[in-house]
Protein backbone atom coordinates (compact mmCIF):
# COMPACT_ATOMS: atom_id res chain seq x y z
CA UNK A 1 0.00 0.00 0.00
CA UNK A 2 1.42 3.19 -0.98
CA UNK A 3 2.12 5.43 2.29
CA UNK A 4 0.46 8.59 1.21
CA UNK A 5 -1.48 8.75 4.34
CA UNK A 6 1.55 8.29 5.95
CA UNK A 7 1.26 10.89 9.43
CA UNK A 8 -1.76 12.28 8.03
CA UNK A 9 -5.17 12.15 10.22
CA UNK A 10 -8.22 11.03 8.28
CA UNK A 11 -12.26 11.94 9.24
CA UNK A 12 -13.88 8.95 7.42
CA UNK A 13 -17.35 9.89 6.24
CA UNK A 14 -19.11 6.99 4.64
CA UNK A 15 -22.88 7.15 2.64
CA UNK A 16 -25.29 4.42 2.96
CA UNK A 17 -26.22 3.91 -0.35
CA UNK A 18 -22.28 3.60 -1.55
CA UNK A 19 -19.04 3.40 0.37
CA UNK A 20 -19.31 2.70 4.65
CA UNK A 21 -17.66 4.52 7.04
CA UNK A 22 -15.71 2.04 8.31
CA UNK A 23 -14.47 0.64 4.53
CA UNK A 24 -13.18 4.20 4.42
CA UNK A 25 -11.72 4.00 7.72
CA UNK A 26 -9.99 0.35 6.75
CA UNK A 27 -8.32 1.78 3.26
CA UNK A 28 -6.61 4.79 5.23
CA UNK A 29 -5.56 3.33 7.93
CA UNK A 30 -3.73 0.61 5.75
CA UNK A 31 -2.14 3.29 3.78
CA UNK A 32 -0.33 4.66 6.71
CA UNK A 33 -3.06 7.55 8.49
CA UNK A 34 -4.61 7.77 11.47
CA UNK A 35 -8.18 7.65 11.49
CA UNK A 36 -9.41 9.81 14.03
CA UNK A 37 -13.47 9.40 13.33
CA UNK A 38 -15.26 7.70 11.76
CA UNK A 39 -19.27 7.72 10.71
CA UNK A 40 -21.78 6.73 7.85
CA UNK A 41 -24.55 9.37 7.03
CA UNK A 42 -27.85 8.48 5.61
CA UNK A 43 -28.62 11.00 3.02
CA UNK A 44 -32.56 10.16 2.24
CA UNK B 1 -50.65 -23.59 9.99
CA UNK B 2 -51.19 -22.42 6.02
CA UNK B 3 -48.91 -19.34 4.86
CA UNK B 4 -49.82 -15.92 5.69
CA UNK B 5 -51.02 -13.84 3.03
CA UNK B 6 -50.97 -9.99 2.59
CA UNK B 7 -54.88 -9.52 1.89
CA UNK B 8 -55.03 -5.20 1.44
CA UNK B 9 -53.18 -2.41 2.16
CA UNK B 10 -53.70 1.27 1.96
CA UNK B 11 -51.95 4.23 1.87
CA UNK B 12 -51.98 8.06 2.63
CA UNK B 13 -50.61 11.43 2.70
CA UNK B 14 -51.41 14.72 4.80
CA UNK B 15 -50.56 17.44 2.58
CA UNK B 16 -49.15 19.89 5.04
CA UNK B 17 -47.43 22.67 3.57
CA UNK B 18 -48.10 24.83 6.62
CA UNK B 19 -46.29 22.39 9.18
CA UNK B 20 -43.33 21.99 6.45
CA UNK B 21 -41.06 24.58 8.56
CA UNK B 22 -41.42 22.56 11.71
CA UNK B 23 -39.68 19.83 9.70
CA UNK B 24 -35.97 19.00 11.40
CA UNK B 25 -33.92 21.23 8.46
CA UNK B 26 -36.20 24.49 8.18
CA UNK B 27 -36.87 24.93 12.12
CA UNK B 28 -33.29 25.20 11.76
CA UNK B 29 -32.53 27.06 9.01
CA UNK B 30 -35.78 29.25 8.56
CA UNK B 31 -35.07 31.26 11.69
CA UNK B 32 -31.61 32.33 10.64
CA UNK B 33 -32.56 34.20 7.29
CA UNK B 34 -36.05 36.05 6.74
CA UNK B 35 -35.47 36.12 2.92
CA UNK B 36 -35.01 32.33 2.85
CA UNK B 37 -38.19 31.89 4.76
CA UNK B 38 -39.78 34.34 2.51
CA UNK B 39 -38.83 32.20 -0.49
CA UNK B 40 -39.90 28.78 1.53
CA UNK B 41 -42.91 30.49 2.11
CA UNK B 42 -43.44 31.67 -1.43
CA UNK B 43 -42.51 27.75 -2.88
CA UNK B 44 -44.97 25.64 -1.06
CA UNK B 45 -47.82 23.85 -2.95
CA UNK B 46 -51.18 24.69 -3.25
CA UNK B 47 -53.72 21.52 -2.27
CA UNK B 48 -54.72 21.18 -6.20
CA UNK B 49 -50.96 21.05 -7.06
CA UNK B 50 -50.17 18.38 -4.52
CA UNK B 51 -52.81 16.24 -5.53
CA UNK B 52 -51.80 16.31 -9.17
CA UNK B 53 -48.60 15.30 -8.54
CA UNK B 54 -47.89 12.23 -9.89
CA UNK B 55 -45.87 10.42 -7.58
CA UNK B 56 -48.44 11.39 -4.87
CA UNK B 57 -51.13 9.95 -7.51
CA UNK B 58 -48.59 6.42 -7.74
CA UNK B 59 -47.99 6.81 -4.11
CA UNK B 60 -52.09 6.47 -3.48
CA UNK B 61 -52.55 3.79 -5.81
CA UNK B 62 -54.21 5.24 -8.93
CA UNK B 63 -51.46 4.65 -10.84
CA UNK B 64 -48.53 1.89 -11.25
CA UNK B 65 -44.62 3.62 -10.83
CA UNK B 66 -44.16 2.17 -14.00
CA UNK B 67 -46.82 4.14 -16.17
CA UNK B 68 -45.05 7.54 -14.74
CA UNK B 69 -43.85 9.80 -17.79
CA UNK B 70 -40.64 10.57 -17.90
CA UNK B 71 -39.53 13.57 -15.70
CA UNK B 72 -40.06 16.68 -14.83
CA UNK B 73 -43.06 15.39 -12.97
CA UNK B 74 -43.36 18.73 -11.16
CA UNK B 75 -46.36 20.62 -13.37
CA UNK B 76 -46.93 17.60 -15.43
CA UNK B 77 -50.14 16.17 -13.35
CA UNK B 78 -53.28 16.81 -14.99
CA UNK B 79 -55.98 17.45 -11.85
CA UNK B 80 -56.43 14.50 -10.24
CA UNK B 81 -58.96 12.83 -7.54
CA UNK B 82 -57.99 12.63 -3.82
CA UNK B 83 -59.27 9.40 -3.11
CA UNK B 84 -58.52 5.99 -4.35
CA UNK B 85 -59.91 2.76 -2.79
CA UNK B 86 -57.72 2.44 -0.23
CA UNK B 87 -55.84 5.88 0.09
CA UNK B 88 -56.22 9.09 -0.03
CA UNK B 89 -54.64 12.83 -0.02
CA UNK B 90 -55.73 14.85 2.92
CA UNK B 91 -55.67 18.74 2.98
CA UNK B 92 -53.53 20.49 5.75
CA UNK B 93 -57.19 22.20 7.53
CA UNK B 94 -58.57 18.05 7.50
CA UNK B 95 -55.30 17.41 8.85
CA UNK B 96 -55.08 19.50 11.50
CA UNK B 97 -58.59 18.72 12.62
CA UNK B 98 -57.53 14.95 12.71
CA UNK B 99 -54.63 15.96 15.15
CA UNK B 100 -57.52 17.80 17.29
CA UNK B 101 -59.75 14.88 16.89
CA UNK B 102 -56.79 12.00 18.37
CA UNK B 103 -55.32 14.38 21.00
CA UNK B 104 -56.12 13.05 24.48
CA UNK B 105 -54.16 16.12 26.31
CA UNK B 106 -55.15 19.20 25.10
CA UNK B 107 -52.44 20.01 23.03
CA UNK B 108 -53.83 21.31 20.09
CA UNK B 109 -55.97 24.36 20.09
CA UNK B 110 -57.43 25.33 17.00
CA UNK B 111 -58.29 28.69 15.70
CA UNK B 112 -62.38 29.00 16.00
CA UNK B 113 -62.40 29.10 12.04
CA UNK B 114 -60.24 26.54 11.40
CA UNK B 115 -62.01 24.24 13.68
CA UNK B 116 -65.56 24.99 12.02
CA UNK B 117 -63.37 24.72 8.36
CA UNK B 118 -62.15 21.15 9.16
CA UNK B 119 -65.07 19.93 11.09
CA UNK B 120 -66.80 20.45 7.76
CA UNK B 121 -64.35 18.90 5.51
CA UNK B 122 -64.29 15.90 8.20
CA UNK B 123 -67.82 15.82 8.34
CA UNK B 124 -68.50 15.12 4.80
CA UNK B 125 -64.86 12.74 4.91
CA UNK B 126 -65.70 9.03 3.74
CA UNK B 127 -64.62 7.87 7.49
CA UNK B 128 -66.25 10.88 9.30
CA UNK B 129 -68.07 8.19 11.34
CA UNK B 130 -65.17 6.27 12.73
CA UNK B 131 -63.79 9.90 13.97
CA UNK B 132 -65.00 11.49 17.16
CA UNK B 133 -65.99 14.87 15.83
CA UNK B 134 -67.31 16.18 18.91
CA UNK B 135 -63.48 17.01 19.91
CA UNK B 136 -63.24 19.55 17.34
CA UNK B 137 -65.70 21.70 19.24
CA UNK B 138 -63.78 21.13 22.64
CA UNK B 139 -60.09 21.90 21.07
CA UNK B 140 -60.79 25.26 19.26
CA UNK B 141 -59.82 28.28 21.31
CA UNK B 142 -57.65 31.18 21.06
CA UNK B 143 -55.12 29.69 19.09
CA UNK B 144 -53.20 33.22 19.14
CA UNK B 145 -52.72 32.71 22.90
CA UNK B 146 -52.16 29.33 23.00
CA UNK B 147 -48.79 29.63 20.63
CA UNK B 148 -47.97 32.76 22.69
CA UNK B 149 -47.52 30.09 25.36
CA UNK B 150 -44.31 29.24 26.74
CA UNK B 151 -43.29 25.72 24.96
CA UNK B 152 -46.03 26.31 22.54
CA UNK B 153 -45.52 25.87 18.49
CA UNK B 154 -47.30 27.95 16.68
CA UNK B 155 -49.52 25.68 13.63
CA UNK B 156 -50.25 27.36 10.19
CA UNK B 157 -52.25 27.25 6.83
CA UNK B 158 -52.31 28.52 3.83
CA UNK B 159 -48.46 28.96 3.97
CA UNK B 160 -48.74 31.76 6.76
CA UNK B 161 -51.76 32.11 8.73
CA UNK B 162 -51.69 30.86 12.07
CA UNK B 163 -54.44 28.12 12.16
CA UNK B 164 -53.46 26.44 15.78
CA UNK B 165 -51.40 26.37 19.24
CA UNK B 166 -49.47 23.42 20.06
CA UNK B 167 -48.81 22.71 23.81
CA UNK B 168 -45.43 21.32 25.43
CA UNK B 169 -47.06 18.65 28.28
CA UNK B 170 -44.10 19.25 30.60
CA UNK B 171 -41.99 22.36 31.62
CA UNK B 172 -38.76 20.38 31.99
CA UNK B 173 -39.05 17.06 30.01
CA UNK B 174 -37.43 17.50 26.63
CA UNK B 175 -39.16 14.26 25.31
CA UNK B 176 -42.83 15.88 26.24
CA UNK B 177 -41.68 19.10 24.43
CA UNK B 178 -44.25 20.51 21.94
CA UNK B 179 -41.99 19.99 18.40
CA UNK B 180 -41.59 16.17 19.95
CA UNK B 181 -45.10 15.62 20.56
CA UNK B 182 -46.34 17.21 17.16
CA UNK B 183 -44.48 14.59 15.55
CA UNK B 184 -45.66 11.96 17.76
CA UNK B 185 -49.42 13.25 16.91
CA UNK B 186 -48.79 13.61 13.31
CA UNK B 187 -47.31 10.07 13.11
CA UNK B 188 -50.16 8.51 15.41
CA UNK B 189 -52.63 10.70 12.90
CA UNK B 190 -51.44 9.81 9.55
CA UNK B 191 -51.32 6.08 10.69
CA UNK B 192 -54.64 6.06 12.07
CA UNK B 193 -55.75 7.50 8.89
CA UNK B 194 -54.22 4.78 6.78
CA UNK B 195 -55.60 2.04 9.01
CA UNK B 196 -59.31 3.31 8.91
CA UNK B 197 -58.95 3.20 5.45
CA UNK B 198 -57.65 -0.44 5.79
CA UNK B 199 -60.49 -1.48 7.07
CA UNK B 200 -63.23 1.14 5.86
CA UNK B 201 -62.30 0.72 2.34
CA UNK B 202 -61.93 -2.92 1.60
CA UNK B 203 -65.09 -4.25 4.47
CA UNK B 204 -62.90 -5.32 7.00
CA UNK B 205 -64.44 -5.95 10.50
CA UNK B 206 -62.60 -3.69 13.33
CA UNK B 207 -63.14 -6.15 15.90
CA UNK B 208 -61.55 -9.01 13.70
CA UNK B 209 -57.54 -7.34 13.92
CA UNK B 210 -56.20 -8.86 16.75
CA UNK B 211 -52.93 -7.01 17.04
CA UNK B 212 -51.20 -4.22 15.27
CA UNK B 213 -47.93 -3.58 15.11
CA UNK B 214 -45.95 -0.20 14.41
CA UNK B 215 -42.90 0.24 12.44
CA UNK B 216 -43.07 4.16 12.41
CA UNK B 217 -39.97 6.06 13.05
CA UNK B 218 -41.29 8.32 16.26
CA UNK B 219 -40.07 7.95 19.51
CA UNK B 220 -42.66 8.22 21.77
CA UNK B 221 -41.90 8.21 25.91
CA UNK B 222 -41.37 10.43 28.51
CA UNK B 223 -37.78 11.69 30.09
CA UNK B 224 -37.21 8.41 31.25
CA UNK B 225 -38.08 5.95 29.06
CA UNK B 226 -37.50 8.30 25.77
CA UNK B 227 -38.82 5.90 22.83
CA UNK B 228 -40.61 3.53 24.48
CA UNK B 229 -43.70 3.24 22.47
CA UNK B 230 -46.37 2.29 21.95
CA UNK B 231 -47.63 3.13 18.91
CA UNK B 232 -48.95 0.01 17.39
CA UNK B 233 -51.43 -0.09 20.70
CA UNK B 234 -51.78 3.85 20.42
CA UNK B 235 -53.21 3.58 16.46
CA UNK B 236 -55.44 0.41 17.43
CA UNK B 237 -57.38 2.45 19.57
CA UNK B 238 -57.45 5.54 17.59
CA UNK B 239 -58.83 3.30 14.97
CA UNK B 240 -61.49 1.88 17.09
CA UNK B 241 -60.06 -1.72 17.24
CA UNK B 242 -61.65 -2.97 20.27
CA UNK B 243 -60.11 -6.56 20.46
CA UNK B 244 -56.58 -5.26 19.17
CA UNK B 245 -53.53 -4.99 21.17
CA UNK B 246 -49.75 -4.10 19.38
CA UNK B 247 -46.61 -3.07 19.93
CA UNK B 248 -43.95 -1.35 17.90
CA UNK B 249 -41.04 -2.65 15.42
CA UNK B 250 -37.90 -0.18 15.23
CA UNK B 251 -35.35 -0.74 12.66
CA UNK B 252 -34.56 2.69 10.94
CA UNK B 253 -36.01 2.63 7.46
CA UNK B 254 -36.17 -1.36 7.38
CA UNK B 255 -38.38 -1.61 9.76
CA UNK B 256 -41.63 -2.57 7.87
CA UNK B 257 -39.98 -5.87 6.39
CA UNK B 258 -38.98 -7.00 9.90
CA UNK B 259 -42.46 -5.84 10.82
CA UNK B 260 -44.53 -8.01 8.28
CA UNK B 261 -42.21 -10.97 8.67
CA UNK B 262 -43.00 -10.80 12.56
CA UNK B 263 -46.81 -10.27 11.31
CA UNK B 264 -46.69 -13.33 9.05
CA UNK B 265 -44.98 -14.96 11.80
CA UNK B 266 -47.58 -14.84 14.22
CA UNK B 267 -50.47 -15.56 11.76
CA UNK B 268 -48.18 -18.86 10.51
CA UNK B 269 -47.48 -19.48 14.32
CA UNK B 270 -51.67 -19.27 15.58
CA UNK B 271 -50.39 -16.71 17.80
CA UNK B 272 -52.96 -14.90 16.02
CA UNK B 273 -55.82 -14.61 12.85
CA UNK B 274 -55.10 -10.78 11.61
CA UNK B 275 -52.15 -8.95 12.00
CA UNK B 276 -51.95 -4.91 10.94
CA UNK B 277 -49.12 -3.56 10.24
CA UNK B 278 -49.19 0.34 10.30
CA UNK B 279 -46.54 3.10 9.50
CA UNK B 280 -47.29 6.67 10.40
CA UNK B 281 -45.35 9.26 8.81
CA UNK B 282 -42.48 11.15 9.88
CA UNK B 283 -42.86 14.96 10.57
CA UNK B 284 -39.22 15.97 10.78
CA UNK B 285 -38.45 14.87 7.12
CA UNK B 286 -40.74 17.97 6.08
CA UNK B 287 -38.66 20.30 4.15
CA UNK B 288 -35.37 18.36 4.42
CA UNK B 289 -34.00 18.86 1.03
CA UNK B 290 -35.61 22.35 0.66
CA UNK B 291 -32.73 23.99 -0.10
CA UNK B 292 -31.99 21.99 -3.25
CA UNK B 293 -35.55 22.49 -4.09
CA UNK B 294 -35.31 26.64 -3.82
CA UNK B 295 -32.14 26.55 -5.60
CA UNK B 296 -33.41 24.47 -8.82
CA UNK B 297 -36.62 26.36 -9.00
CA UNK B 298 -38.58 24.23 -7.95
CA UNK B 299 -41.80 23.72 -5.26
CA UNK B 300 -40.89 22.42 -1.60
CA UNK B 301 -41.34 18.54 -2.67
CA UNK B 302 -41.40 17.50 1.28
CA UNK B 303 -44.79 18.77 2.37
CA UNK B 304 -46.42 15.91 3.03
CA UNK B 305 -46.41 13.35 5.83
CA UNK B 306 -47.34 9.55 4.62
CA UNK B 307 -49.27 6.71 6.14
CA UNK B 308 -49.45 2.87 5.45
CA UNK B 309 -51.20 0.01 6.92
CA UNK B 310 -51.67 -3.37 5.13
CA UNK B 311 -53.58 -6.67 6.97
CA UNK B 312 -51.66 -10.16 7.01
CA UNK B 313 -53.79 -13.00 7.73
CA UNK B 314 -54.24 -16.22 7.28
CA UNK B 315 -54.41 -18.03 4.07
CA UNK B 316 -57.51 -17.28 1.84
CA UNK B 317 -56.82 -19.01 -1.10
CA UNK B 318 -56.72 -15.57 -2.89
CA UNK B 319 -54.43 -13.18 -1.57
CA UNK B 320 -50.55 -12.92 -1.98
CA UNK B 321 -48.49 -15.43 0.06
CA UNK B 322 -45.90 -14.14 2.10
CA UNK B 323 -43.11 -17.33 2.16
CA UNK B 324 -41.41 -16.90 5.45
CA UNK B 325 -39.23 -19.63 3.67
CA UNK B 326 -37.87 -16.29 1.21
CA UNK B 327 -36.82 -14.32 4.32
CA UNK B 328 -33.16 -12.69 3.82
CA UNK B 329 -31.96 -10.67 6.37
CA UNK B 330 -28.48 -9.16 6.88
CA UNK B 331 -26.11 -10.69 8.99
CA UNK B 332 -23.71 -9.33 11.48
CA UNK B 333 -20.96 -10.78 9.79
CA UNK B 334 -21.93 -9.79 6.10
CA UNK B 335 -20.10 -6.67 5.98
CA UNK B 336 -21.81 -3.26 5.19
CA UNK B 337 -20.82 -2.27 1.21
CA UNK B 338 -24.10 -1.64 -0.58
CA UNK B 339 -23.49 -4.87 -3.12
CA UNK B 340 -23.20 -7.21 0.11
CA UNK B 341 -26.11 -5.94 1.68
CA UNK B 342 -28.02 -6.43 -1.45
CA UNK B 343 -26.83 -9.87 -2.25
CA UNK B 344 -27.81 -11.00 1.49
CA UNK B 345 -31.24 -9.18 0.87
CA UNK B 346 -31.79 -9.78 -3.05
CA UNK B 347 -29.86 -12.53 -3.87
CA UNK B 348 -29.43 -15.27 -1.10
CA UNK B 349 -33.23 -16.06 -0.09
CA UNK B 350 -34.30 -16.36 -4.13
CA UNK B 351 -31.01 -19.10 -3.96
CA UNK B 352 -32.30 -20.94 -1.20
CA UNK B 353 -35.41 -21.43 -2.63
CA UNK B 354 -33.84 -22.89 -6.23
CA UNK B 355 -35.08 -19.25 -7.64
CA UNK B 356 -32.97 -17.06 -10.25
CA UNK B 357 -33.30 -13.57 -10.38
CA UNK B 358 -35.27 -13.45 -13.55
CA UNK B 359 -38.62 -15.37 -11.13
CA UNK B 360 -39.07 -12.00 -9.60
CA UNK B 361 -41.45 -9.43 -11.55
CA UNK B 362 -40.83 -6.48 -9.44
CA UNK B 363 -38.41 -5.54 -6.88
CA UNK B 364 -39.74 -2.86 -4.85
CA UNK B 365 -36.49 -1.71 -2.82
CA UNK B 366 -36.11 1.98 -1.39
CA UNK B 367 -38.54 3.57 -3.58
CA UNK B 368 -37.61 7.41 -2.56
CA UNK B 369 -38.42 10.03 -5.42
CA UNK B 370 -35.45 10.69 -7.22
CA UNK B 371 -37.07 14.47 -8.16
CA UNK B 372 -37.00 15.39 -4.57
CA UNK B 373 -33.38 13.69 -3.83
CA UNK B 374 -31.27 14.58 -7.15
CA UNK B 375 -31.92 18.68 -6.51
CA UNK B 376 -30.19 18.53 -3.19
CA UNK B 377 -27.19 15.94 -4.17
CA UNK B 378 -28.28 12.94 -2.73
CA UNK B 379 -28.85 10.63 -5.87
CA UNK B 380 -31.11 8.54 -7.28
CA UNK B 381 -31.44 5.73 -4.71
CA UNK B 382 -33.66 3.48 -6.49
CA UNK B 383 -31.93 3.51 -9.72
CA UNK B 384 -28.39 3.10 -7.45
CA UNK B 385 -30.27 -0.25 -5.93
CA UNK B 386 -31.52 -1.67 -9.16
CA UNK B 387 -28.10 -1.18 -10.75
CA UNK B 388 -26.62 -3.07 -8.38
CA UNK B 389 -29.37 -5.87 -8.14
CA UNK B 390 -29.17 -5.90 -11.86
CA UNK B 391 -25.15 -6.08 -11.25
CA UNK B 392 -25.66 -8.93 -9.10
CA UNK B 393 -27.91 -11.15 -11.58
CA UNK B 394 -25.41 -10.43 -14.38
CA UNK B 395 -22.71 -11.84 -11.94
CA UNK B 396 -25.17 -15.01 -11.40
CA UNK B 397 -25.54 -15.88 -15.00
CA UNK B 398 -29.28 -14.61 -14.99
CA UNK B 399 -29.08 -12.29 -17.62
CA UNK B 400 -26.03 -10.69 -20.04
CA UNK B 401 -24.38 -7.71 -19.12
CA UNK B 402 -26.13 -6.49 -22.17
CA UNK B 403 -29.51 -6.66 -20.10
CA UNK B 404 -28.53 -4.97 -17.28
CA UNK B 405 -31.03 -1.33 -18.74
CA UNK B 406 -33.80 -3.74 -19.53
CA UNK B 407 -33.66 -5.95 -16.46
CA UNK B 408 -33.58 -2.27 -14.16
CA UNK B 409 -36.59 -0.75 -16.58
CA UNK B 410 -38.81 -4.12 -16.26
CA UNK B 411 -38.42 -5.30 -13.05
CA UNK B 412 -37.47 -2.20 -11.13
CA UNK B 413 -39.40 1.64 -11.80
CA UNK B 414 -38.70 4.70 -10.76
CA UNK B 415 -38.97 6.19 -7.17
CA UNK B 416 -42.06 7.60 -5.90
CA UNK B 417 -42.41 7.97 -2.56
CA UNK B 418 -41.84 11.06 -0.61
CA UNK B 419 -38.30 11.00 1.84
CA UNK B 420 -40.29 9.30 4.62
CA UNK B 421 -37.77 6.99 5.53
CA UNK B 422 -39.28 3.85 6.02
CA UNK B 423 -42.78 4.11 3.94
CA UNK B 424 -40.70 4.42 0.96
CA UNK B 425 -38.70 1.25 1.95
CA UNK B 426 -40.30 -1.73 -0.25
CA UNK B 427 -43.84 -0.71 2.14
CA UNK B 428 -44.74 2.03 -0.22
CA UNK B 429 -45.37 -0.98 -3.27
CA UNK B 430 -47.43 -3.08 -1.12
CA UNK B 431 -50.73 -2.19 -2.81
CA UNK B 432 -49.07 -2.39 -6.13
CA UNK B 433 -47.74 -5.54 -4.91
CA UNK B 434 -50.90 -7.08 -3.96
CA UNK B 435 -52.73 -5.81 -6.94
CA UNK B 436 -50.07 -7.22 -9.57
CA UNK B 437 -49.75 -10.58 -7.09
CA UNK B 438 -53.76 -11.01 -7.88
CA UNK B 439 -55.57 -8.94 -10.57
CA UNK B 440 -52.12 -8.28 -12.09
CA UNK B 441 -49.83 -10.83 -14.02
CA UNK B 442 -46.84 -10.98 -11.83
CA UNK B 443 -46.05 -14.22 -9.76
CA UNK B 444 -43.40 -12.87 -7.37
CA UNK B 445 -42.47 -9.50 -5.84
CA UNK B 446 -39.36 -9.18 -3.26
CA UNK B 447 -39.57 -6.58 -0.74
CA UNK B 448 -36.28 -5.49 0.52
CA UNK B 449 -35.38 -2.79 2.72
CA UNK B 450 -32.52 -1.43 4.41
CA UNK B 451 -31.93 0.44 7.98
CA UNK B 452 -28.96 3.40 8.79
CA UNK B 453 -28.89 1.92 12.29
CA UNK B 454 -25.59 4.06 12.17
CA UNK B 455 -26.95 7.00 12.73
CA UNK B 456 -28.38 6.69 16.40
CA UNK B 457 -24.26 6.40 16.99
CA UNK B 458 -24.60 3.05 18.87
CA UNK B 459 -23.06 0.84 16.08
CA UNK B 460 -21.50 1.46 12.93
CA UNK B 461 -23.45 -1.09 11.32
CA UNK B 462 -26.41 -1.20 8.81
CA UNK B 463 -29.86 -3.35 8.86
CA UNK B 464 -31.78 -4.95 6.29
CA UNK B 465 -34.12 -7.26 5.52
CA UNK B 466 -36.17 -8.84 2.75
CA UNK B 467 -39.12 -11.00 1.71
CA UNK B 468 -40.97 -13.15 -0.81
CA UNK B 469 -44.42 -12.07 -2.01
CA UNK B 470 -46.23 -14.59 -4.56
CA UNK B 471 -49.15 -15.41 -6.39
CA UNK B 472 -51.41 -17.49 -4.36
CA UNK B 473 -51.80 -20.94 -6.22
CA UNK B 474 -55.31 -21.10 -5.11
CA UNK B 475 -56.38 -18.45 -6.76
Amino acid sequence: MSPVFDGKFVIALGERDGVAGPAIAACAKAAGSDVVFTATECFV
Amino acid sequence: MGNPVVSHAAQVLAHVPGLARHGSKPSRELPRNAEVLAQFLGSLRSFDEAVAYLPHQAYIGALHPRDLPARPWVGAGPAAGRFTSGGEIMPEEEFLGLLACLDQFGLVTLDYEVAELAAAGLARHPLAKRLNLDRLAAASGDAEAVAAEHGSLPLHVARDRLAAGFRHAHDSDDALAAGVLLENLACKATGTLALLHLIDDHGIDPDSIDYVISCSEEAVGDRYQRGGGNMGKTIAEAAGLGQASGADVKNFCAAPVPALVIAGALVASGVFRNVAVVGGGSLPKLGMKFQGHLKHGLPVLEDVVGGSAALVTTDDGASPVMRLDGVGRHRVQAGSSNPLIMEALGVQPLEELGLSMLDVDDYATELHNPEITEPQGSGNVPERNYKTLAALAARRGDIGREAIPQFMAERGMPGFAPTQGHLASALCYLPHAVRRLTSGDATRVHMIAKGSLFLGRMTQASDGMSVLLERNQGS
